[in-house]
């Protein structure tokens, strides 16, 4: 897949790692303000496809990508599913319990387990989401060869 | 609160995910995660069943304790009803792993296979142990997402086409579920099963909740191909990979359909007689246009896919005979039976229906062909499959001493106790047609002495297959068994307790 033109390449690389660094942000204070993993992931896995667009790429490169983004969505899920069977381990020993001290409410390290599982569906939903789009475009490649 | 039940749901979650991941790696590995998983299931399941003994176990997940008498959090329940379920799904699904470890080597990406049997079991527990209409729901969509996919596993044009009609018709029966959902909980302020029981049983609004029980059972209706909503299960069951038709039919429908059905209905819906009539009128319409739907079809896995239809027409007719009993609250005993039909007939059906579906994906991975009319005489060369889909077929029939004869008889007799004639008189006349369609199938693949040139060294198929198959045939011997009345006491009457006497469901879970 060919890029796009100068102009439209230059934007990217100024607007790209800000729309990256808006998406963790929502990540990462996904228990304190509005948003949360997947809102937080959608807009991070916006910022990599105006960069495949505007870029362009080739097939191999796609093909590897997406073997990647396949094994960053699996691993973050499964890790997510993990710190939920901690729960079974420590603490109450419940399925989904928080099991991580709760600190002061309102502060940036606080709610136990809650932030972490927003980071990991943020990586989850970025990467599947990411992985849809590759797919979609290894598709297109296909069929123009 | 028993540790195995989210357990039901995180191993094949786990599984999925690993997996994904590990085939990427080591693509030989994942045959074998996928058996380890199911295996550690299906023991999981047997060890609930048979320490379950008419108790309810409740699992709080979270620790959310009810506040004010009101449950907040998601509570699974694990039950005698939902005990025989989970048994149902994952011995199946361990068989037909087993039998996917060579036939599914014929196709390409085996991992995705694996990954998305793992969701689509992962799905199937959760809404069998799930206590609240969403996540019902949530995990439906799980499974039902992952059967698209797995539909088209092959990627030929008529599976694209199958699975594509599937998802229109799925997706709009999860539409209408979430509408029923939603109308629930807009006049009940509740989810929870039980709770929406008490604010049901408290009885304000009656047209309103009609509406709501027509919505929920048209989209679990459709989700268990039931008559009028059949049109997607010939295509989608006939044209996935065989141990996934097996899946589908044998314990999908059951599973996300009439397991649901009769959970809301009996459990949480104040059972009205003109809902009981109207289910009883539709499972006897399924059974009899189902079986003659059936009778001209020459494609062996469409043929089995309408036999689903009519056979599932069973189960729903017998459960609507009981429906009506409890709602007329006249003799308690027949529509016990009429229930201890329905469920004996609901787990032959998946011991029975899923071998069919493996023998017809035996016939396929030797002849290459799904037409009747091109094979003939495989008895000689398949002896295995040729047996063992011979014990399906006469149990499918009703024939004894196979378990589908004990089930069948259990319903007629409840109908002619509850006096519905007619409808026993149709049960025996669809058995009728069905045994003429079985022989019909039984002389055109096994017995036609027909043997066409390159047909010569057809081969029995691998071990793996043969031993799924040899193990579901002995279990279509063996479920007899659960006809005796000592058998019938362990097994169903503790869960026929629970559907019939919805108190013993509600009052564990709020707690008096």
């Amino acid at each position: 897949m060919k890029g796009m033109t100068l102009i439209v390449k230059e934007t990217t690389r100024l607007l790209a790692g800000l729309i990256f660094l808006y998406g963790i942000y929502i990540i990462i204070h996904g228990h304190l303000t509005p948003g949360g993993g997947f809102a937080g992931g959608v807009v991070v896995a916006g910022s990599f496809i105006l960069l495949i667009l505007a870029y362009g790429s080739d097939y191999m490169h796609l093909t590897r990508e997406e073997t990647g983004t396949t094994i960053t969505e699996n691993l973050a899920i499964l890790i997510a599913l993990l710190i939920a069977l901690g729960g079974m381990a420590f603490g109450v020993k419940i399925f989904f319990s928080n099991w991580l001290p709760r600190g002061t409410v309102g502060e940036l390290v606080s709610a136990g387990v809650i932030p972490l599982y927003n980071i990991f569906i943020g990586m989850e939903v970025a990467a599947s989401i990411l992985t849809i789009f590759l797919a979609l475009l290894i598709f297109k490649e296909e069929l123009t060869k | 609160m028993n540790p195995l039940i989210p357990l039901f749901i995180a191993i094949p979650l786990a599984g999925a995910f690993l997996t994904m991941i590990l085939g990427k790696f080591l693509p030989r590995l994942n045959k074998y995660l996928g058996i380890t998983v199911l295996l550690l299931l299906a023991m999981m399941s047997l060890i609930s069943v048979a320490t379950i003994s008419g108790g309810t176990d409740i699992y709080k997940v979270g620790g959310w304790e009810p506040v004010g008498g009101i449950p907040i959090g998601i509570y699974m329940v694990l039950d005698n009803l939902s005990a025989l379920l989970l048994c149902v799904i994952n011995i199946v699904g361990l068989l037909a792993v087993i039998y996917s470890f060579t036939y599914i080597s014929q196709y390409t990406s085996e991992n995705y296979f694996y990954s998305l049997f793992c969701l689509m079991i992962a799905g199937m527990n959760g809404v069998v142990l799930s206590g609240d209409l969403f996540n019902i729901f949530v995990f439906l969509e799980i499974s039902a997402i992952s059967s698209y996919a797995l539909v088209a596993f092959g990627v030929e044009r008529e599976q694209l086409e199958a699975t594509f009609k599937y998802q229109v018709l799925g997706g709009l029966a999860s539409l209408v579920i979430l509408l029923g959902t939603g109308f629930i909980y807009w006049k009940a302020k509740t989810l929870n099963i039980a709770d929406a029981r008490e604010v049901l049983w408290a009885g304000s609004e009656k047209p309103f909740y009609l509406l709501a029980q027509l919505l929920l059972l048209s989209g679990f209706g459709l989700k268990a191909a039931i008559i009028p909503f059949h049109a997607w299960l010939p295509d989608a069951h006939s044209s996935a990979p065989s141990p996934i038709s097996a899946m589908l039919s044998g314990v999908l429908i059951k599973a996300v359909g009439i397991y649901v059905i009769f959970r809301l209905f009996f459990n949480m819906f104040v059972l009205s007689e003109e809902i009981a009539v109207l289910i009883t009128v539709l499972g006897t319409l399924s059974m009899a246009v189902g079986v003659f739907l059936a009778i001209g079809q020459w494609d062996i896995k469409r043929l089995l896919a309408y036999h689903s239809i009519s056979q599932m027409g069973y189960v729903v007719m017998s459960a609507g005979i009981g429906m009506i009993l409890v709602s007329r609250g006249t003799k308690p005993e027949v529509a016990a039976l009429a229930l201890a039909g329905a469920l004996f007939h609901l787990i032959n059906h998946a011991a029975f229906k899923s071998l069919l579906f493996l023998n017809a994906g035996a016939i396929e991975y030797r002849t290459g062909t799904r037409n009747l009319r091109e094979m003939g005489g495989l008895a000689a060369c398949m002896p295995a499959t040729s047996s063992t889909s011979f014990a399906a077929s006469m149990a499918i029939s009703g024939l004894p001493p196979f378990n589908g004869f004990f089930s069948k008889l259990i319903i007629i007799i409840a109908a002619v106790m509850a006096r519905f004639y007619l409808l026993a008189a149709i049960a025996v006349i669809v058995s009728i047609v069905t045994l003429a369609s079985f022989l019909k199938f039984q002389r055109y693949a096994f017995y036609n002495g027909k043997r066409e040139a390159g047909k010569e060294n057809l081969r029995e198929v691998p071990f793996p297959m043969v031993l799924s198959m040899v193990t579901l045939a002995l279990f279509c011997l063996l479920l007899s068994l659960a006809a005796l009345p000592h058998f019938r006491d362990i097994i169903f009457t503790p869960a026929i307790r629970i559907l019939t006497d919805a108190q013993q469901y509600t009052a564990p879970i709020l707690g008096f």
